[in-house]
């Protein structure tokens, strides 16, 4: 207890006078937003996001990695300041954190499951609390929840569940690695749900939200980030329209959004 | 790790797995196996320090003392040991970093705003500047400390009763010869207790061991947590794809925790030995024949 606290003393001693520092939470769990690699670290188009956006405001960053179930009220209580964990932009989380603008466009959610002919309103996995567990909750299936993603797709494997609804991202490299034991349900491959990931920020960090919503737009203007979202989730994945601001996005992702609510 | 590593799509067999053994994170999970070792070795005599100190307040002469020493076994004892592992860890954290931000930040400034905890970046516990290993090893201590203050009120409790267990003759034999009270519980009391502790001690150490998977639950990286991320089912957005291999992976975690209670057992039969030799208990006794036809 000592040790660490003389270290802290040094390390603000040597630390004073540089580039403030933000420490950065993310899932882990959730290929390809963020996910640990076979060497350990994290990778994943949020992580290399994250430190594009940390290059642009002039930031240090250090990433922790957090349990998805508690990621947001480990940042209320300041473990870390951001949530970078491919989180949903929703009027249910506005009322505990605050978001950046949408660093993607609304992205579709999708069922998977066994058969394409499966039924959407019997048993369906999805994570816990993200936008597809209310979804499926207000649909009337009745809905089994998992701490990860992962979880949910064994769940579908083994007949624990009938379908999952998760984003479509996440799930279309399941379905492509399966050999046609997964596939998707037909006429729900592509659910409009959301407004789009966001960073997840205290309400309090005004200042720092401001800093990443310029980034963002930096970003979405230069069509840096267009590239990275088609470097990691291939040609067909929804990009920023070329002209378009982030508001006007964030407008369009109006018409789906009760649903997530 | 080896050469031959770098392009694991062309492996297979026995190379593949040899590398995919090998990978960066396996060597995080086998490193989790060290964390658990250090908490148990460290959380053990932390406990049984408690223990002590919660088992002489229970018999102190003094009111307050014998209170908090009766307090703290039964308070513990009686609430489920998940929400004190929940709870002690998050009021050490918050208390600390509020302690620290009345003392360095400005005092006027509430740490509660809204449903959010905010210190300022002075009296952050570790700052947020400091490197990983240190949050690692912040995070270690604080579960720590919540292990050693549930596992020393059981202590505390084996502990009292092992020394009323002790005969009140051989108290009262040193009282005659003059000792004082320290004298009494050093040299008779402590020697003596151990053969009565040694059963309810070896069951909680047994207890604990066990109980090290739940520093998953405090946000710890431990075998179970690197178990579950390595095992769950792996698309090619991994060097090495592979189904649910879970199964596995706790079956590697239950032969490790069989492997270390098997081995407890066999280091506490011979401590029981050796505290019963010379003891007026029935273990003694049979020892006293054994060795001396």
């Amino acid at each position: 207890m000592k040790s660490i606290v003389l270290a802290t003393a040094l390390v603000l001693a040597a630390g004073a006078g540089l580039a403030d520092t933000i420490r950065m939470g993310t899932e882990g769990a959730y290929p390809p937003y963020n996910f640990v690699n076979d060497k350990g670290d994290l990778d994943g188009f949020e992580i290399e996001l994250g430190n594009e956006l940390c290059k642009r405001i002039e930031a240090d960053c250090t990433w922790v990695k957090n349990d998805w179930d508690s990621i947001i009220p480990n940042l209320v209580s300041s473990n870390y300041d951001t949530i970078i964990a491919g989180m949903n932009i929703s009027d249910e989380r506005r009322e505990a954190i605050e978001f950046s603008v949408p660093y993607t466009p609304p992205p579709p959610s999708a069922y998977m499951a066994l058969t394409p002919d499966a039924p959407i309103d019997g048993v369906v996995a999805a994570q816990t609390g993200t936008i597809q567990a209310s979804h499926v909750a207000d649909s009337g299936a009745q809905l089994l929840e998992f701490a990860t993603g992962e979880e949910t797709i064994d769940a579908v494997r083994n007949g624990e569940a009938e379908a999952v609804f998760a984003d479509r991202d996440f799930l279309a490299p399941f379905v492509e690695d399966s050999n046609g034991e997964l596939v998707w349900v037909e006429g729900h491959e592509d659910v409009p749900l959301g407004e789009g990931l966001g960073i997840g920020l205290r309400k309090s960090d005004t200042e720092l939200k401001a800093r990443f919503d310029e980034a963002i737009g930096d970003m979405i203007a230069d069509g840096s980030l267009n590239e990275m979202i088609v470097k990691w989730f291939g040609p067909d994945a929804k990009t920023f329209a070329a002209n378009a601001t982030s508001a006007g996005s964030t407008a369009a992702a109006d018409a789906p959004a009760p649903a997530s609510n | 790790m080896f050469a031959s590593c770098s392009d694991p799509a062309a492996l297979n067999g026995l190379a593949w797995l040899m590398c995919y053994l090998t990978s960066g994170k396996h060597l995080l999970f086998y490193a989790s196996f060290g964390t658990v070792i250090l908490l148990l070795v460290v959380t053990a005599p932390l406990a049984l320090l408690f223990g002590f100190g919660g088992a002489l307040a229970a018999r102190s002469r003094i009111t307050p003392l014998r209170w908090f020493g009766r307090i703290y076994t039964a308070m513990v004892r009686g609430v489920s040991d998940i929400v004190f592992f929940l709870f002690v860890p998050i009021a050490m954290d918050q208390g600390l970093e509020w302690l620290r931000s009345r003392v360095f930040c400005d005092p006027s400034v509430p740490v509660r705003q809204g449903n959010e905890f905010v210190v300022c970046a002075a009296a952050k516990l570790p700052l947020a500047t400091a490197p990983q290993w240190v949050h690692q090893a912040y995070g270690l201590s604080l579960a720590v400390a919540a292990f050693a203050v549930v596992f020393g009120a059981f202590a505390a409790n084996v502990l009292h009763g092992a020394m009323t267990a002790v005969p009140r003759a051989q108290l009262e034999t040193a009282e005659a010869y003059g000792m004082t009270d320290r004298q009494i519980a050093r040299r008779i009391l402590i020697p003596q207790m151990w053969t009565f502790a040694l059963p309810g001690l070896s069951n909680l150490w047994m207890i604990l061991i066990k109980a090290t998977p739940l520093l998953f639950l405090l946000g710890v990286e431990d075998i179970v947590y690197w178990a579950r991320e390595l095992g769950g089912s792996k698309i090619s957005t991994y060097a090495y794809p592979h189904p649910d291999w879970r199964l596995w992976y706790f079956l590697a975690i239950l032969a490790f925790y069989l492997a270390l209670t098997w081995l407890s057992q066999r280091v506490f039969d011979r401590l029981t030995t050796r505290f019963s030799r010379g003891q007026a208990t029935a273990a003694g006794e049979a020892l006293r024949y054994q060795v001396a036809p």
